[in-house]
């Protein structure tokens, strides 16, 4: 075998201040308490910048801004909002490489993967949302639907950019005024998308981005004068913000949790299926919250389909997320490593076998080696939690009927993996399976076009297509 | 209000009990309330269990049948229902508002085989793969019903139409009952529809909590601090919660797609394209 020589992209496009305020009413400022805290790259724990913590005031203000830019925002003709919509997916797509580097120095994600998949799908949903602004009426929500008003948003760290184009894109196209708060551990991307916004000279207030932890979205989910609470994150999280908006007049949308099942049947491709399970559970380091974490196998292929995934999984390359020739980049936090450890650890004494490929990982940095454990049972921790890391459990069955029983057998429904030759046993077990995407014969592919989101505990409310203007319409 | 004795007869009075599974059961704490004269079965929590676990039992079988089957046993409901309007009439209910009630069932029974094409279809996305999204039914519904008998048909029939099944909460009692006979004369299998009567800040906050209950539609909670209890309650679950609309709903008016976009979830079925 050869070895791959180091393919590094410059850091070079992307220039990070040493400090970052919150983007309030067009302009950047400080918090008003003046709380800082610090983003770091995950692959080295370097300090990239100090970003302010948004308090209750700071989010008082950001909600007042948005709060003056509704009247005039919604005011507009659909089509000058479009018009805004479209500069801002054009200067995306013009500063794409920029952007792709600083998402993953800041979340630590394979640059393959922001430059192929996070940025071009970025792009594409402001694109697609920027053509609703003017057909709203068409959309099949009543002939004149309206604006809800302030949305007070709140994002993961998985994908920072492209959860902020999933809430951002459809809320301004329906003449909402946001504001976003990103997460603590990649705030950075939102706040260079809030100088996209001054390029674009969209209008001060429509957009504004409050950087802080989890009290700061509490601020903001709480706040009296917000209309719509869109948020994505845990399901823990989101139980915490359904109560919170209980009694109010609030709408609300949650893309929460998952532990989708990858089910293979005798039939299928087996190449092809190891491809889409490396895929469903290895990209974005596992950090998907429709990850395929439960490989469901059938018995009579486990033992050749295991043989074929571990091939696989021993090319992988995990390092310097910055590296084109990356496949698995770092862990987002300590904090999450911690939690992935430990949630292996627990696989391994209940009983699971582990098994890893041989890889160096840096010394500095979190980091994850990929990781299966075979001869899991439905009672095994592993199979029933959300691990949110590169971490695959693997369970089998014998007949299409156990497949779907297991497959459903948990709490959450996001989504799901079907592999097979026969077209009618793909749609009976579609038909049969809790959740709401489904893959057949492939796994994490995304499009603005399409609809997304959970039944069950994996929440509620679609994003994207048609589906995804109605949490923004009154 | 009681149908006129014949002179020099007397009358067999009717004895309101509960619609579970297709059964009507006495309340199985054998309690009942007095309403306008008649004994009434007071459901307990246990009552509310057993409904969801029938509803549960029936709910894959109503959804796996087809729409147009569906869309049958709506009008079905609307035919018993206009064959017994003597009897609602005897229990006070408007003409006018029983004419609607009926109304309401042939309209949403034609939304069974129509609904999937408004809300669902092929997603135009930008790569070699065949995309479509359809809705489908939420699952087992809690609904607390309001009083009149075009509200309660206005809040079971958007949910069942889609596929789920219902566990009702019901005001008034002795015309939900005599709408639970409608249904158990129709063609609607036992177990879709359930009603229980009695007081609702009793069983309901069992219902909001209830594990296998996937939506809660408190379009008939009159009080909103137990309106927003049931809904914390709810969040428990991260059922999807329908919220008492201030003021009340004017059931007259055309009721659109939102009672049944609110109990669906849409699934989208991924596939490549190729040769």
């Amino acid at each position: 075998m050869f070895e791959y020589a180091p393919a590094p992209e410059s850091r070079s496009v992307v220039d990070i201040a040493g400090s970052y305020g919150l983007f309030i009413d067009g302009a950047f400022d400080g918090g008003k308490d003046g709380n800082v805290f610090k983003t770091v790259n995950p692959a080295t724990e370097e300090v990239l910048a100090e970003v302010a913590a948004a308090g209750p005031e700071d989010v008082d203000r950001a909600v007042a801004a948005a709060r003056r830019a509704f009247g005039p925002w919604s005011a507009l003709p659909g089509a000058e909002r479009a018009k805004y919509l479209f500069r801002i997916a054009r200067i995306i797509q013009e500063r794409s490489r920029e952007l792709a580097v600083l998402e993953s120095l800041d979340n630590g994600k394979p640059i393959k993967e922001s430059r192929d998949v996070d940025l071009p799908l970025v792009a594409a949903h402001f694109f697609y949302y920027a053509g609703w602004a003017d057909k709203l009426a068409y959309a099949g929500f009543g002939p004149d639907p309206r604006p809800i008003g302030v949305a007070g948003q709140v994002i993961p760290w998985n994908f920072p950019l492209l959860m902020l184009a999933w809430k951002i894109a459809p809320a301004l196209a329906t003449g909402n005024t946001v504001v976003l708060k990103p997460a603590e551990t990649t705030p950075l991307s939102a706040l260079f998308f809030a100088d996209v916004c001054r390029q674009a000279e969209l209008p001060p207030g429509v957009v504004n981005i409050v950087t802080g932890a989890g009290d700061t979205g509490a601020y903001l989910v709480q706040h009296p004068d917000v209309n719509k609470v869109a948020f994505t994150g845990s399901t823990e999280v989101g139980r915490e913000i359904a109560r919170a908006v209980s009694g109010t007049a609030k709408r609300l949308t949650l893309e929460l949790g998952g532990k989708a099942a990858n089910i293979v049947f005798d039939d299928a491709p087996i190449d092809q299926a190891v491809e889409g399970i490396v895929n469903g559970i290895f990209f974005n380091q596992g950090h998907v919250c429709c990850a395929g974490s439960r490989l469901l196998v059938q018995e009579s292929v486990a033992d050749e389909l295991l043989v074929s995934l571990k091939r696989r999984m021993a090319t992988l390359r995990v390092g310097d997320p910055l590296d084109k020739n990356t496949d698995i980049g770092a862990i987002n936090s300590a904090a999450q490593l911690t939690r992935i450890t430990e949630l292996s650890e627990i696989g391994a004494s209940e009983g699971a076998e582990r098994w890893s490929p041989e890889c160096t990982l840096p010394d500095r940095g979190f980091w994850f080696a990929p990781t299966i454990f075979t001869g899991v049972t439905q009672a095994h921790r592993i199979a029933r939690e959300e691990i949110f890391g590169p971490v695959l459990s693997v369970l089998t069955f014998r007949t299409p009927e156990e497949a779907v029983a297991k497959a459903n057998n948990t709490p959450y429904g996001l989504s799901a993996g079907i592999w097979t030759e026969k077209g009618s046993r793909i749609l009976a077990v579609a038909d049969k399976l809790r959740a709401g995407v489904v893959w057949a014969n492939t796994f994490n592919k995304f499009d603005p076009a399409s609809p997304f989101g959970g039944y069950k505990e994996s929440g509620y409310g679609r994003e994207g297509g048609r589906h995804g203007l109605e949490a923004y319409l009154a | 209000m009681k149908a006129p004795a014949e002179p020099g007869r007397l009358s067999v009075r009717k004895t309101y009990k509960l619609y579970i599974g297709g059964a009507f059961p006495r309340s199985e704490s054998g309690r009942t309330y007095l309403v306008d004269g008649d004994n009434v079965a007071l459901a307990s929590r246990k009552d509310a269990r057993d409904a969801v676990l029938a509803a549960r039992s029936a709910q894959p079988k109503w959804a796996g049948a087809t729409a147009y089957n569906r869309g049958q046993v709506l009008y079905r409901i609307a035919e018993m229902m206009e064959a017994r309007r003597a009897e609602f009439t005897a229990l006070g209910v408007r003409s006018s508002e029983l004419s609607a009630a009926v109304d309401r069932w042939v309209w949403y029974a034609g939304w069974s085989d129509k609904i999937a094409q408004v809300a669902g279809g092929a997603n135009p996305v930008a790569g070699p793969f065949f995309n479509i999204s359809a809705p489908e039914p939420t699952g087992v519904v809690a609904v607390v019903a309001p009083p009149s008998l075009l509200g309660l048909v206005s809040v079971i029939a958007p949910a069942i139409v889609t596929g789920n099944t219902v566990v009702v909460l019901a005001a008034g009692p002795q015309v939900a009952i005599t709408l639970a006979e409608v249904l158990a004369t129709s063609d609607v299998p036992g177990g879709v529809v359930n009603l229980l009567t009695g007081r609702y800040a009793e069983t309901a906050p069992w219902l909001a909590s209830h594990d296998d209950v996937n939506a809660i539609d408190l379009t008939g909670v009159d009080h909103p601090d137990v309106a927003i209890e049931l809904e914390r309650a709810a969040a428990g679950t991260l059922k999807r919660v329908i919220r008492p609309v201030t003021g009340g709903v004017d059931f007259t008016a055309d009721p659109g797609l939102r009672p049944m976009t609110a109990l669906l979830e849409t699934k989208t079925v991924w596939h490549p394209k190729g040769y």
